[in-house]
């Protein structure tokens, strides 16, 4: 069993502006054992081990400014009602060799640390570890269950039992009588959801805290009941081990850590994590945010976007979006069933750009739904673009048929066209979202006379436009299609 | 298995693999041979009735039944595959008839196309779309390589903004509501509900005009059409007359 080395970085490096395949934040979005993101009046933030944590006025650009007092390991953040709970374990749990600790809640009415309402109350201790019983008091998880407005807090380390303790939702403080229950070995930094009748109990197995070599990775149980047991999905109890992965090294990133789940709307939920090092930031631990998937009630972390060039496939009807130009049909048709069978076999070339822009229109251009046949007018590339900020877990992108400046845009009427020359401004801009099920949405940055947000959206089979996002019809939905 | 049941086989797989042939590439040619000889009584019994003053309000699913059809113009195409948007806007750009983006017809007017007499027909489709290729081969007119105008009168109750006109076409067409282009569906096109979506459109209180223009090769042709909202659902409130 490995312990638990706390490490506190405070030296900030330059600004990276990453793009393309980052899977990280950018801005300095360095930081370890981050809490659940929050959202505080339009601005998110995440605290860290040891003092502060992270601000984001857009969810993409991360800087420090976030204050938490109190020092200590790997706090926790949850929001309930008006108010915001902080916990977090005072102790470094196995620093100095030790192993007594203490999880502490304190409230704040607001995490803006400019707000007149910023203050924090004091600190209430409501569990310990004490000497060498099996158990780190740190590394503190909260879970309001929306079935029944209880609230729960689970904590622990790889140095014996992941505990799960109730709190009072009113005071913060442990309710009264209440004993721990054991409910994991094996892991630490424990966050608890709920969701469509089950409770998940995610961990973090591997080694921590050794940069490029760390082996950190998430892993899940589910239970039915909040206290247990918690089995992954091949029936192992989490307190003999068990745990189905959720996220592990790849990219260019490592040791993710520190599981934490933002529910952005019905669909679109994120995951947010610690990379103990982002080879592409210095190896530093990051911040790390991506979608967050489910399958068969398992959460599965996705892939952050990759630019390249793609079909976009609606989900309604597995058609794809293009351009509206005549269809140019490639030379030849049906080879016939009476060719000799020993004739050479020589490639037909593949139609190009060339082939076909000529009697392409030059001005503004519509765009359709149509079936797939890999022409350039129906490949899209798209690319990040820097310094136009970006949403949790993404920059904004441009949409441009490829090898050409010709790009998606919004307008005012709420359709979509092509403009022939990408210009950069906010209607040409797209977020991209991967949703719940694996599917995407694409969401222009701004609709042109309106501050309501609108999707890309198949209105019929043949036809999109923008509409509301409603992750209950396929309509709203897209697949990028590297073929 | 003996060489007989072999040379069987082989020879049913050629005819199988015929037929399949035939009915993937809908040759025209032998098709309208095979058609021409039939001898059977034919009848738009089972597609149309005659419309009639009755109040008529769309389906349950909104799809429009009463249509003025004219009968279909020649205009002969071996292959659907032509039908770009190019090809359609110039098409259906063509004068066939005086006032053809203008006029509501009535039952029985009749209109020269070249050497053509072809007459507006009023009927009330019983399926949730309209058989054009029916409404031809059931009157032993031309049904392949043809052009169909289709009108109608949808009269709402009160102005209803941002609806669109949903459309469904084989082949190829173009819609317009109150003159206003509203949709354009190009390509070798099967038809299915929902296909073509127009921008939003605005329904006026009163008379409302659809007009269609679908153009076919070889093969089945048929159109739907229904108005929706926002949301997708089929507005039903509405009366079809044909005046």
């Amino acid at each position: 069993m490995k312990e638990k080395i706390k490490i506190l970085g405070t030296a900030a490096l330059l600004s990276i502006m990453l793009t393309g395949t980052a899977l990280a934040q950018v801005g300095n979005p360095f930081i370890h054992d981050p809490s659940t993101i929050m959202e505080c009046e339009g601005k998110y933030y995440t605290f860290g081990t040891g003092r502060g944590g992270l601000i984001s006025e857009d969810g993409w650009t991360w800087n420090g400014g976030a204050v938490r007092p109190g020092g200590g390991a790997a706090p926790d953040a949850l929001k309930i009602g008006d108010r915001y709970l902080i916990v977090y374990g005072s102790t470094g749990g196995g620093l100095g060799g030790g192993h007594n600790g203490k999880i502490n809640t304190m409230w704040n009415k607001t995490l803006d640390p400019n707000s007149p309402d910023f203050e924090y109350s004091e600190p209430i201790v409501v569990a310990e570890s004490v000497n060498m019983e099996d158990n780190d008091a740190i590394d503190p998880g909260l879970l309001l269950d929306p079935t029944d407005g209880r609230l729960w807090c689970s904590y622990g380390t790889f140095f014996g039992f992941i505990r799960l303790i109730e709190l009072d939702p009113e005071t913060g403080k442990r309710v009264e009588r209440n004993e721990a229950i054991d409910i994991a070995i094996d892991c630490e930094a424990t966050a608890l959801m709920y969701r469509n009748g089950w409770y998940y109990l995610l961990g973090t197995h591997g080694t921590c805290c050794d940069g490029a070599n760390s082996t950190y990775n998430i892993v899940v149980g589910r239970s039915r009941k909040v206290t247990g047991p918690y089995l992954d999905n091949m029936g192992r109890e989490m307190l003999k081990g068990g745990g189905k992965m959720v996220l592990a090294a790849g990219g260019r990133v490592t040791g993710p850590g520190h599981f934490g789940r933002l529910v952005l709307n019905d669909g679109v939920e994120k995951m947010s994590c610690h990379y103990e090092a982002d080879l592409d930031q210095g190896g530093r631990s990051v911040l790390g945010i991506r979608p967050l998937l489910w399958k068969n009630d398992w959460p599965v972390a996705g892939d952050n976007f990759k630019e390249g060039t793609y079909e976009i496939e609606s989900e309604r009807r597995g058609y794809a979006l293009e351009l509206v130009v005549d269809f140019v049909r490639m030379a030849g048709g049906m080879r016939g069933f009476r060719r000799d069978p020993n004739e050479p076999i020589v490639p037909v070339p593949s139609q190009t750009l060339n082939d076909v822009i000529d009697t392409w229109p030059t001005g503004n251009t519509g765009v359709r739904i149509g079936d797939y046949m890999f022409r350039p007018h129906q490949k899209w590339t798209i690319t990040a673009v820097p310094d136009a900020g970006g949403y949790p877990g993404g920059p904004y992108y441009k949409i441009v048929i490829a090898g050409t400046d010709r790009a998606l845009a919004a307008t005012a009427e709420k359709e979509v066209i092509t403009v022939p020359k990408y210009s950069g401004t906010p209607e040409q801009l797209w977020r991209i979202d991967q949703l719940t099920d694996g599917t995407y949405r694409i969401m222009p940055k701004e609709v042109p006379g309106t501050d309501e947000e609108y999707v890309l959206y198949s209105i019929g089979d043949s036809t999109p436009t923008l509409a509301k996002f409603d992750f209950n019809t396929d309509n709203s939905k897209w697949n990028f299609k590297d073929h | 298995m003996n060489i007989k049941l072999k040379t069987l086989s082989l020879a049913l797989g050629f005819v199988i693999l015929l037929g399949l042939g035939l009915q993937a590439q809908d040759r025209p040619g032998r098709q309208m041979d095979y058609l021409s000889n039939i001898d059977s009584d034919r009848s738009l019994e089972d597609y149309f009735s005659p419309s009639t003053t009755k109040k008529m309000t769309p389906d349950e699913q909104g799809f429009i039944q009463r249509w003025l059809l004219l009968d279909p113009i020649n205009k002969p195409n071996r292959s659907n595959t032509v039908f770009t948007d190019s090809y359609i806007r110039e098409a259906f750009a063509t004068e066939y008839f005086p006032n053809q983006f203008t006029v509501l017809p009535e039952d029985g007017d009749k209109v020269t196309v070249g050497e053509q007499e072809l007459e507006w027909q009023a009927l009330d489709s019983k399926l949730f779309n309209v058989k054009l290729f029916r409404f031809a081969f059931e009157q032993k007119k031309i049904h392949y390589g043809v052009i169909f105008w289709a009108v109608t009168v949808v009269n709402s109750p009160e102005e209803i903004k941002d609806v669109r006109m949903a459309i469904g076409s084989n082949s190829a067409s173009m819609w317009w509501l109150n003159g206003e282009e509203a949709a354009i569906l190009s390509g070798d096109r099967r038809m299915v509900m929902d296909d073509v979506i127009s921008k939003r459109l605005t329904l006026k209180k009163g008379k409302n005009i659809i007009r269609g223009a679908v153009i076919n090769g070889p093969g089945m042709s048929d159109f739907c059409v229904r108005f929706i909202d926002e949301s997708g659902e089929p507005i039903k409130n509405l009366t079809i007359t044909t005046e």
